[in-house]
Formats: structure tokens, sequence, C-alpha cells
């Protein structure tokens, strides 16, 4: 049984021009132990997504319409924000994309990691704070002691970062769920946060899901991967099998976007972009939602919705080409 | 959230005037809508007034003295028989007008201020901040009172008793509140400054003034309407409270505020006396009042440009 | 942290320096000598009036004068009161007790409405409560506390007759006189506080919805600790910052409502002071009072400066 199994999740937001399909019918699922990725561009529903797993959406203006989100058996789309809180960080830690806005300016990062832990264990005040500074050596925090009492601002954005992740795992989560945690930071520091997350995996042996835009990211880290695209699932794959024979033109798409510093000149193309962007969910015409982006788009493909399907086992996708049906 | 982003809208909607849809967000705000027909009728109540109730503000009648609302005074008489209604309508003229002068010169000093402080880069701008302040946190009660006491009487031998505390108290309220204006004149300057238009403007040779009058001024148009319009309201809050304290227009000048200060000794007796001017100035507060709130919405102050 | 109160400090003496430039430079622009009034009030001796212009340097350029002024201020030395016939230090320390107390209760009440009510508000936007509490917010913030006054006497004092509408500063001890105290201070403080309340409530409400929607708010949730936890230790924590500048932006205009609400119940405070000094021509009184009014505005911002440096951990460290 897979750790976490997202089956047609449907999360749509009532705006003023109408009801806006963020995710639109998600199917993902999360192993023990397991790294997935999920990639889109950015507006294609990937935080939502995440975010709908907690119901850490607004609510409203957002509301998750249909779908289940079964999580070791049971499902969380029914419970109340209140039964919940039992498994938020407890269960499925967070790490936020923005490291400089995440943490709270007016309180200490010891008493921000110590909170969760004295929410969710049967620890005394003194306790929490050994767990906590044991956290922040655990994140290569350097004289984690005396850094445990300063605040937010005291500390890089990579630290924070750091510090973000420390809080997520404070409870030993089974899965963590990671928004975009490195594309606020500079190249260098991406790297050692992408390193730190791969050890703390190791250490705790949780399940990752890495929400990214970055193509390289998912090369290095990922064990599965899940593309996105306006709202939908568009193709899933080991991650070998997808970048070696990517089927779904908007993840050929994705990849050809990637720059190669390791072709010499000679052997360079040109890098490719993808036409046009993400079309606004209010509304979206029927068929296929990269229709109007694809190079490929035959008559079918502003007609009828491609459902997503096996090709291989493991590899499945939503498009018409090649269907023979 | 981050992910999600909402294309605008309004793009398809080029071509509409901005007045215009000023004009539509305006009308969703309800109570807005009801204050100014509201504010509208009060202002056509004194102005027209006169011409159709033409009952002396002084006739002194003592045998009538302190009776309540009846067809003869529809809002009741004074302790010397002086009808109320008519009081009123002369009185409600002042007092909007003090609103409504005071307002412009507050609107106008902040304004000139705001931009001096707002184009200067260097010592004159933080003076001009630091003045700013200042203001800010004078004591506005006090100072009024004590400006009154002390050119009240110097003004009054110029522009005769009336004139002269006109003139005087719609300086002293407009030049003790242009600090909100100034602000916000000054924070549009700066961050207008660097945007690309005004910087094509200076690109292309435009003069400071050109620039300032051209491209700056009209953004920094909203929020200074909606401050203006809370300063009407303020003034007349102000004025009102003058003449409360015994310390505003003379007595044979009734302002809505000035009825007020001579009802309060005959509360048992006479409560419709003080009833009638404090609930006109309650009504004309809270419907400017709503009236700002309308035009905060319907210009929305954060997104001027 | 000391740093950084002792670098207000220092703010706060170059404005009050400018308070009594301005106060100075309004009373020597005044039309004629604000003195000479004492000429011919019989209960002026000449003797007193050759000192006091001698005192105040009268003919000497303006600077010395605002020097000598600024000077006498500074000492304690703040004339003589020829309405009181007392020293006018003494006459304002007699008062000020009352007028702190007054304004301490009101400021105090309106903020066990204004903290519960916002923050409530807050967290239901557009609910029913949320926009009743709008509504008597936008209310309470038009209605000029002159009128509120008299409104509260019509109804507590004319029909029901529960409160006295005359403030007497009763000599006295024991219970029955502390009761008798506080039962005469009700309507005032009410006056006040409400008045206070109601923009206070806008302040709460609007700095928490700013709040509310940040990112480590939403980091807090993820926590699971529970949505008065987040609200309370999160939200309200942050939220107080702007709070805390708002009210103390709102100072002057307390002080102005507490004149008016003086003369109302005729307590016998500084702000009625001003007024029977102004009535009686008392210019030494006028003066001190309006310089004392402005002292209090800059000690109330001072401590509200106090109050964000503490609120705020990034700002001390600056």
């Amino acid at each position: 049984m897979a750790l976490l199994d997202i089956k047609g999740l449907k999360t749509h937001f009532s705006t003023d021009a109408g009801i806006l399909q963020a995710v639109d019918g998600v199917d993902i699922s999360i192993n023990r132990g397991e790294t997935l990725c999920v990639v889109g561009e950015s507006g294609c529903g990937k935080t939502v997504t995440a975010m709908s797993i907690l119901k850490l959406i607004a609510m409203p203006p957002g509301r998750i319409v249909e779908g289940e989100i079964m999580f070791e058996g049971r499902d969380l789309v029914p419970l109340t924000s209140r039964e919940l809180d039992d498994i938020r960080a407890k269960e499925i830690g967070f790490i936020f994309q923005e490291p400089m806005t995440s943490l709270n300016p007016v309180l200490t990062i010891g008493e921000q990691i110590a909170e969760s832990l004295r929410r969710h264990e049967p620890v005394t005040k003194k306790q929490a704070l050994e767990r906590t500074v044991e956290m922040l050596k655990l994140v290569q925090i350097p004289n984690a002691a005396g850094r445990v009492h300063h605040y937010p601002h005291q500390f890089s954005g990579g630290m924070r970062q750091r510090v973000m992740i420390a809080m997520a795992l404070a409870c030993r989560p089974k899965l963590v769920i990671a928004d975009e945690p490195t594309t606020a930071l500079d190249v260098t520091i991406q790297a050692q946060i992408l390193d730190l997350l791969q050890d703390m995996k190791e250490r705790f042996g949780m399940a990752v899901m890495l929400i990214t835009h970055a193509m390289g990211v998912v090369a290095e880290t990922a064990q599965r991967v899940v593309v996105m695209y306006a709202g939908k699932v568009v193709e899933e794959a080991p991650v070998d099998e997808l970048f070696g024979n990517p089927r779904h033109p908007y993840t050929q798409g994705l990849i050809r976007s990637i720059p190669r510093i390791d072709l010499d000149a000679a052997h360079k193309t040109r890098l490719e972009a993808i036409g046009g962007s993400v079309p606004i969910l209010i509304n979206p015409p029927p068929g296929c939602r990269f229709a109007s982006r694809c190079k490929h788009a035959m008559s079918i493909c502003t007609e009828r919705e491609p459902r997503l399907r096996e090709i291989a086992p493991g590899h499945r996708i939503a498009c018409h080409l090649g269907d023979a049906s | 959230m981050a992910g999600l982003t909402l294309a605008s809208p309004s793009a398809e909607r080029r071509g509409y005037s901005p007045w215009r849809e000023t004009w539509r967000r305006y009308r969703r705000h309800r109570p807005a809508v009801v204050s100014a027909v509201l504010l509208l009728l009060l202002i056509a109540a004194v102005v027209i007034g006169p011409f159709i109730w033409r009952v002396s503000i002084s006739d002194i009648d003592v045998v009538a003295g302190l009776q309540g609302p009846s067809l003869a005074h529809p809002f009741g008489t004074d302790d010397l028989g002086q009808d109320l209604l008519a009081r009123m309508i002369y009185g409600g003229r002042i007092s909007l007008a003090v609103g409504l002068a005071a307002m412009l010169v507050s609107v106008f000093v902040g304004t000139l201020i705001g931009a001096l402080a707002g184009m200067s880069r260097g010592p004159l701008g933080y003076a001009l901040m630091w003045l700013t302040d200042l203001f800010l946190s004078l004591p506005q009660l006090p100072l009024l009172l004590m400006l009154i006491y002390l050119f009240r009487d110097g003004l009054k031998a110029v522009f005769g008793p009336e004139g002269g505390i006109f003139i005087l108290i719609v300086l002293v309220i407009g030049g003790l509140r242009w600090m909100p204006v100034a602000r916000l004149v000054r924070a549009q300057f700066l961050s207008l400054r660097e945007k690309e238009f005004v910087e094509a403007a200076r690109a292309l040779g435009a003069s400071p003034v050109r620039q300032v009058v051209r491209h700056i001024l009209p953004n920094a148009l909203g929020p200074v309407i909606i401050a203006g319009t809370i300063d009407v309201a303020a003034a007349i809050i102000a004025e009102s409270t003058l003449s409360f304290l015994g310390l505003g227009f003379p007595p044979d000048t009734p302002t809505w505020g000035r009825i007020l200060y001579d009802a309060k000794d005959f509360l048992d007796i006479g409560p419709h006396w003080a009833l009638f001017p404090g609930g006109a100035i309650f009504i004309a507060v809270v419907a400017i009042n709503f009236i700002g709130d309308g035009l905060r919405d319907a210009l929305d102050a954060r997104k001027v440009i | 942290m000391s740093q950084y109160i002792l670098r207000r400090l220092m703010i706060a003496i170059p404005s009050l320096l400018g308070i009594s430039v301005v106060l100075f430079v309004v009373l020597a622009l005044a039309p004629g000598d604000p003195f000479s009034e004492l000429a011919t009030n019989p209960n002026v001796p000449p003797e007193v009036q050759a000192a006091l212009r001698t005192k105040f340097g009268l003919d000497d350029p303006i600077y010395l004068r605002y020097l000598h002024w600024l000077v006498a201020m500074a000492q304690g030395d703040w004339g003589f009161s020829f309405v009181s016939r007392i020293n006018v230090d003494t006459l304002i320390l007699q008062r000020l007790p009352t007028t702190l107390y007054v304004v301490g209760s009101s400021q105090l009440l309106a903020l066990l409405i204004a903290i519960p009510v916002g923050v409530y508000a807050a967290t239901r936007p557009y609910s029913l409560f949320d926009q009743l509490a709008n509504t008597f917010a936008f209310i309470g913030f038009s209605l000029p506390t002159f009128f509120t006054g008299i409104l509260f006497i019509l109804v507590f004092s004319v029909k029901l007759d529960w409160l006295p509408f005359v403030y007497t500063d009763l000599p006295g001890s024991g219970i029955k006189w502390a009761l008798e105290m506080i039962r005469q201070a009700i309507m005032p403080v009410m006056v006040l506080g409400l008045f206070q309340a109601a923009s206070m409530t806008r302040f709460v409400r609007s700095a928490m919805l700013d709040v509310i929607r940040l990112d480590y708010v939403t980091t807090a949730r993820a926590k699971g600790l529970g949505q008065a936890k987040v609200i309370v230790k999160h939200v309200m924590r942050n939220a107080m910052i702007p709070v805390v500048t708002l009210i103390a932006l709102q100072m002057p205009a307390v002080f102005g409502g507490a004149i008016v609400t003086e003369q109302i119940f005729r307590i016998p405070g500084i702000g009625s002071l001003l007024i029977s000094s102004i009535l009686a021509n008392d210019t030494p009184v006028v003066m001190a009072v309006t310089f004392v009014f402005a002292c209090l505005v800059v000690l109330f911002n001072l401590i509200a400066d106090v109050l964000y440096g503490w609120l705020d951990p990034r700002i001390s460290f600056r």
C-alpha cells in the first residue's frame, strides 16, 4: 500500500471572474521512503496540490471539490482542520518555498521548532530545547546551542532553510513535502540544501514529495517523477525512464529547456523554450489543456480530454499521440 | 499559494474610461451610495432651505421658548423662542463651508509640502519630513484653542466678527491637518520617481515641474482624494468642537456646534434642542466617512498605478 | 535594548524643542502683547506687571526671549496664574492626576474592547459579527465626543437618573468614597473609551488581516498548533506592532477628546483648566497647559517606541 495516495483531487478557488480550477483531477501516489518529484511551470497547480493534502490552502476561497487523499489508508479530505492538526508536522512535515518569509520574525527559531515538538510529543520544555538543538546540529547549523536563541533575521537565507528543514523533521514525520525549497536561494546554496535533504531522508527513512520546476533538481534527487500541467497530471514515470524516453510533448519540451553544459560547442543545440504560457484556469476550453502550445496538436486534442493511461510499467501519460483508441 | 497566478481580467476591458470603472466599484459599496445621497440632500437643504423656510433665525419670542417640535416650529425652539430649523439651516451652511474650505487648505498645504519633500533628495526633504512628524505629534485641540485665543481679536477687527472667525478657523484647522496628505504625496513621489514612465519622461527632457504636474500628481490623486474626504469630516468635527467649547463662532452665528453649546444646559427640559444639531453633525460626519470608505474601495489606494 | 531606548530619548528631545519653538513663535506672532491684558486687569498689582515685563524681557530680540522662556520652563518656573493666584506649576500638578486617571482608564477600556473584537472579527472576515463590529466602529468614530457625552447625560442622568453628570473632586476616603469616585468616572471614561475603541478596533482588525495571510502563519498552521494558538501566538503578536504605532499617532486626538470630556462633565483636570484659562485670559496658564499636553503626547510616543522595540526584535538589534 502506498503511503500517500491522491485520487481524482480537484481543488477550486472562487474568484471574482469565476471558478478557478487550480487542481482538476490529480492522481499522485508516494510509497514509503521514496522521493517523488512533482514538476511543472509556475501556476500549474503543484503548490495547490501539496497544500490541499493538509488543507493549508485558504478556505474560502479555496475548496476541495472532489477526490480523496488516502494517508496510510485513511482519507484526509473529510477531516476537520482540528483533526488534521494531529497529522500536521507529526505525520507529514512541510518545507516552504520562501525561507525569508516562512519564519515568524518575532519568535526565536528555537521557540518555533520547539513548539512543534511540544504540540505533538510529551516532552518538557527542557527536553524540547535539547531536541531542538540536536535538530539544529543535524542540519549543520554551526554553534547550534547558541543560535537556538536567535531570531530569524539573524540568519541568512540558506541557514533559514536549514531551520525550516529542522522544523519539518523535528517530529520525525513519515512524509515530508518540500515546496520548491531551493527556488529562493543562491545557486551554490541550492546544492547544499538538496544534499542536506537527501542526507536527512537517508537518516530518517521518510518519503519526500519534492515540488520543483527545475528539471536539473529532478534528475539529481527523484526516484519517480510526476509532470503536471494546468492542474492535471500529464506524465508519470521512474526518473530514468522519464529522461530517457519522455512521451508527452510537454515533458519533452521541459527536458529540452534544460541547458546542457556537458556537450562541447560543436554539439550544442539551441536551447528550446515552450512557446506561450499556462492558460488561465477559469472555464478552460474542452480537450487537452496543452493543445494550444503543442507542436503535435491534432483535431481530437481540442475536442476530447486525454485520459491518463499506462504505456509501460510505471509509465503513464495523458496524450492522444500514439493512442490507438 | 505562490504557484497561483491569475492573469488580470482587466486587460480585456481596455477602452473603459477609468472614471466609469471607479464609479462601478463605488456603486458596490452600498453604505457609501446611501451616504452620498444623504450628503447631497443635506447640502441641498442648507443651500435651498432659506428660500423655502422663510423664518428669521433671530426672531425672539420668549413665550414660545423651549418648545418641542410642532407644525409652527418643526425642530422646536430654543430658550429665547428662536426657530431651530431656521437656525440649523443657517448654521449648516457655515459648518459645511468650514469643512470644505479647511479641507482645501490642508490638501493644498499637504500636496505642496509632500511634493517638495518627495522631489528633493537632500536635507530639505528630511527637514520637511521631520516637520511633518513634529506636526503629527502636536496636541491639535490645545493648539487650536490657543491660536484662536491669541488671534481672535486681531482678525475680528479686520474682517468683522463672522468673517474673521471663519478665516481663522479654516486656516488653523486646515493648517493643522495637512500632514497625512503630505505623507501620502511624498510616498507616491518616492515610489513613482523610479518608475519607467517617469524615467521615460525625464529621459525625454521633461522639466521637473512638468514631470510633477503631468505624471506624478495624477497618480497621487486617489489617496489624496480619500484623505481629503476624511479631512472634511474632521474639520466639521473640529469646528463643532470649538463652537461647543464656546470658543468658535460668536453666539449670534448659530453653527451646529454653537447650538449644541447653548443647549447643553437645558438637557432636562429641552432635549430636542441638543438632539437636532448633534444628530446633524453625526449624520454629516458619518456620511462623509462612509463616502471616504467607498472611495477607498473604488480608487483602491494600494493599487494606484 | 537600553541603547535603543536611549536613542529614542535623543529623538524625543528635538521634537520637544521643536514644539516649544512652535508654541513660542505662535505667542510672539500674536497681535498685540498678550501681557498687556494684565494691565487692564484690576487684580494685577502694578509691581507684578513691571516684574513680568523684565522677566520675560519683552524688549529683547526674539531668540533671546525664546531662550529665557525655555530656561524658565526647564527650571519649572512656569509663571503665575492671576486668576487662581498660585504658581502655574502647582496649579497644573493639582489638576494633572485627574486627567491622567480619566485618560488612562479610558485607554484601558478601549484596549479591552478593541483587541478581542478586532481579533475575533479578523478571524471571521465578512461574517455577521465582523460586519456588526465594523458598523459600530464606523459609527463610533464618527460620533464626536461632545455629542456622545450629551447623549449619555440625557440617557443615564436625566432619564434614568443612574449616574451623576457633574464630576466633583470630593475629599474623603473609605470604600464609600472610592465607589463614588468610580461611579462618577463611569460616563466620562465610557465616552472617551468608546470613541478610542472604535478606531482601535479598525486598526486591530486590519493589522490582523494583513498578518493572517503571511507565509509564516501557514508555517504555524502546518505545525498543527490549532487555530487559537496560531492566532494568539503568531498572528496577534505580529499584528500588535503596527497597532502600537497607530495608537501612538492617535494620542493628540485622545487628549483633544479629554479636553471636551472634561468640559462636558466638569472634571477638574488640565483640559477644563485650559478652557477656563482661555475664557479668563490667563495667558501663562494657557501656554503651560498647551505645553504639558505636548509633553504628554511626546511621552506617550516614547512609550510606544519602547513597546515597539520590545515587540519587534528586529528593531532593537538595528
